[in-house]
């Protein structure tokens, strides 16, 4: 019964979990759902979009998240992995303030749970990760998205979402001293967690070692 | 040399600062804290004019112990006992969100009788850290009942949590996998009683304190945090919820077994200091319904621990995973290579991110409001620091 009403519809809802939970709250991106409904596998192939493979259908609602996302901005995002309730995004950091604040006008996510800054000095870089959340929208509650930049871990310097999101205030503070990564626009990049006359590397890069390990 | 330049060069011999009348002089800074018994081990600077403070600036840190940094040294399992220590009344949540984490990296399914049982430690435990807050809460607003009872009635369930994990408060119970041993015999009806017995003290503490009308003029309408605001501020747990927005981990994200409970967000819309007082009162009660479903929907027997291989890992990857602990969400952002060590771990608490909201609130407010609106934040500085 639901396989010809499926094939009829297919360009309709070409999204059938997103349509069920997102339609009502979601204006903006279910516009845009309809004109890519068709079009949604095209950019899926061209990004690497790392479906989870036992249940293929599940993440069709995150999916709706991303397509509009690049649809707008193209190949400056790079989407790392989609799973249930969870996304990952990289972008490059020029442009991290302008899709921040296409994220929150638009996907609806509007404030900020963590920032981490990851060493990696295989790559020679640091990664700094925002998981946003939502507290407006219901259905999007139970969803983080990761947004990800990467800076070179020698000059390492990012710009401040502290503009988009008030939330990033004190975790980008606390970024820059445990992993030096320095904010441009923030208004303290200094001292928070750590002693006053703290003279050492910033402890959470790889070089730096507890004594005795 | 004039007179006036006479004066000047004598203080510069005497090694005296020459000070200047100016503008600033009318606001006087005051140190709150390290040291003060009240703020925690936790230190922040007020600048006042008159009664009104214009200035905040929290100065966290004091109890900084890397924990994050420790959790590369260490493999999965080794962590559990030291990333309790941040918050130790609620150490079965801390290690909640972690074991979650750790549990989607490794792939490990936890039996069905565990995820009840962590459960119920995690509720239990929430309690103990909700009434040893109310506790101090109560005894910094100049209310010492309030101090006494809630500590007494928090032994009784320490007691009740020393039966199910053999520790008064480090319990390191929650482990991926699952619980580390099952409930003993006759924990059922004895959690049974307490909690019947707490329900009609939480009634009590209703009378005594939260319709004490001093404690009323002390905080209803101060210090209001608009949705908006604390939206922006991006607050979590009770401060968001007495602001109006019901959004609690549980509900939002149902972890475990948490989706097949029946219960409901409790929030308030008044969002000043008395709402985000009351709020983790309305969670306890809350929490009692909690408890006694998750006692009568538990299956008799079964796994409580899934089997480990010695030293867990799994392949690289990342996970985020969080849980509703007594001061909001707390998440877990861990990162592995591949090896039985994470790569980086990340803490986000709740405290941390309700320190945001201590400036923006104490500004514009009096000085004599300020014990209650710090308080009222629910902030726990060892947790902040990590």
């Amino acid at each position: 019964m639901s396989k010809p009403d499926g094939s009829s519809q297919g360009n309709d809802n070409g999204n059938p979990a997103s349509s069920v939970t997102s339609n009502k709250d979601l204006p903006t991106t279910s516009e845009k759902q309809g004109e890519t409904g068709s079009v949604v596998p095209k950019p899926s192939n061209s990004t690497s979009v790392q479906v989870t493979s036992e249940k293929a259908e599940l993440p069709q609602f995150e999916k709706g998240i991303i397509d509009s996302l690049v649809s707008k901005f193209g190949d400056s995002i790079k989407v790392v992995y989609v799973k249930p309730l969870r996304i990952k995004i990289e972008v490059p950091s020029k442009d991290i303030v302008e899709i921040a604040s296409h994220i929150r006008d638009e996907s609806g996510f509007d404030h900020a749970e963590s920032v981490s800054a990851t060493d990696y000095p295989k790559t020679g870089d640091i990664e700094v990760i925002y998981h946003l959340g939502s507290y407006t929208r219901e259905n999007l509650s139970s969803h983080i998205l990761a947004l990800s930049t990467r800076t070179d871990r020698n000059n390492a310097r990012l710009p401040s979402l502290i503009e988009v999101f008030k939330s990033v205030e004190y975790h980008e503070r606390e970024s820059f001293e445990m992993v030096g990564v320095y904010f441009d626009n923030h208004p303290r990049n200094d001292r928070f967690l750590l002693p006053e006359d703290w003279a050492d590397i910033p402890p959470l890069r790889k070089e730096f070692r507890i004594k005795g390990r | 040399m004039s007179e006036q330049e006479e004066r000047i060069s004598e203080t510069t011999r005497l090694g005296l600062e020459i000070v200047k009348e100016a503008e600033e002089d009318r606001l006087m800074t005051l140190s709150v804290g390290p040291q003060h018994p009240g703020s925690g081990h936790f230190r922040f600077t007020v600048k006042v004019d008159g009664d009104y403070i214009v200035d905040c600036d929290p100065d966290p840190g004091y109890v900084h112990r890397g924990e994050e940094k420790m959790c590369e040294y260490r493999n999965f399992i080794q962590n559990i006992p030291h990333l309790e220590r941040p918050v130790i009344h609620d150490s079965s949540n801390i290690t909640y969100s972690y074991s979650l984490a750790v549990e989607e990296l490794v792939k490990i399914d936890v039996p069905r009788r565990a995820q009840f049982i962590r459960a119920i430690a995690s509720e239990l435990n929430r309690q103990i850290y909700t009434l040893y807050w109310l506790a101090i809460y109560g005894i910094f607003l100049g209310h010492s009942t309030m101090f006494m009872w809630p500590t007494g009635d928090r032994e009784l369930i320490i007691d009740l949590m020393e039966a199910l994990t053999g520790a008064r408060v480090t319990h390191a119970y929650n482990i991926p996998g699952g619980v580390r041993n099952d409930i003993p015999y006759g924990f059922k009806d004895r959690c049974l009683r307490q909690v019947s017995y707490f329900e009609k003290r939480l009634k009590e503490y209703e009378d005594i304190f939260y319709n004490n009308p001093l404690l009323r003029q002390r905080t209803e309408g101060v210090a209001i945090l608009t949705k908006e605001d604390a939206i922006k501020l991006g607050v979590t747990g009770s401060v968001l919820r007495a602001s109006g927005v019901p959004y609690d981990i549980r509900k939002a994200e149902p972890y475990d077994i948490y989706d097949e409970i029946d219960f409901n967000v409790q929030y308030l819309k008044t969002c000043d200091s008395f709402a985000r007082a009351y709020v983790p009162l309305l969670d306890m009660r809350e929490s009692c319904h909690i408890i006694t479903q998750l006692l009568d929907k538990m299956p008799e027997s079964g796994e409580v621990r899934a089997k480990l291989q010695p030293n867990p890992k799994g392949p690289p990857g990342e996970a985020y995973r969080r849980v509703e602990s007594g001061r909001g969400a707390l998440g877990y952002y861990i990162v592995s290579d591949g090896t039985p060590r994470p790569y980086r771990v990340k803490i986000s608490v709740g405290s941390f991110r309700n320190l945001l909201a201590l400036p923006h609130l104490l500004v514009g407010s009096k000085l004599g409001d300020m014990p209650s609106v710090y308080w009222s934040l629910n902030y726990w500085p060892v947790e902040a620091d990590r």
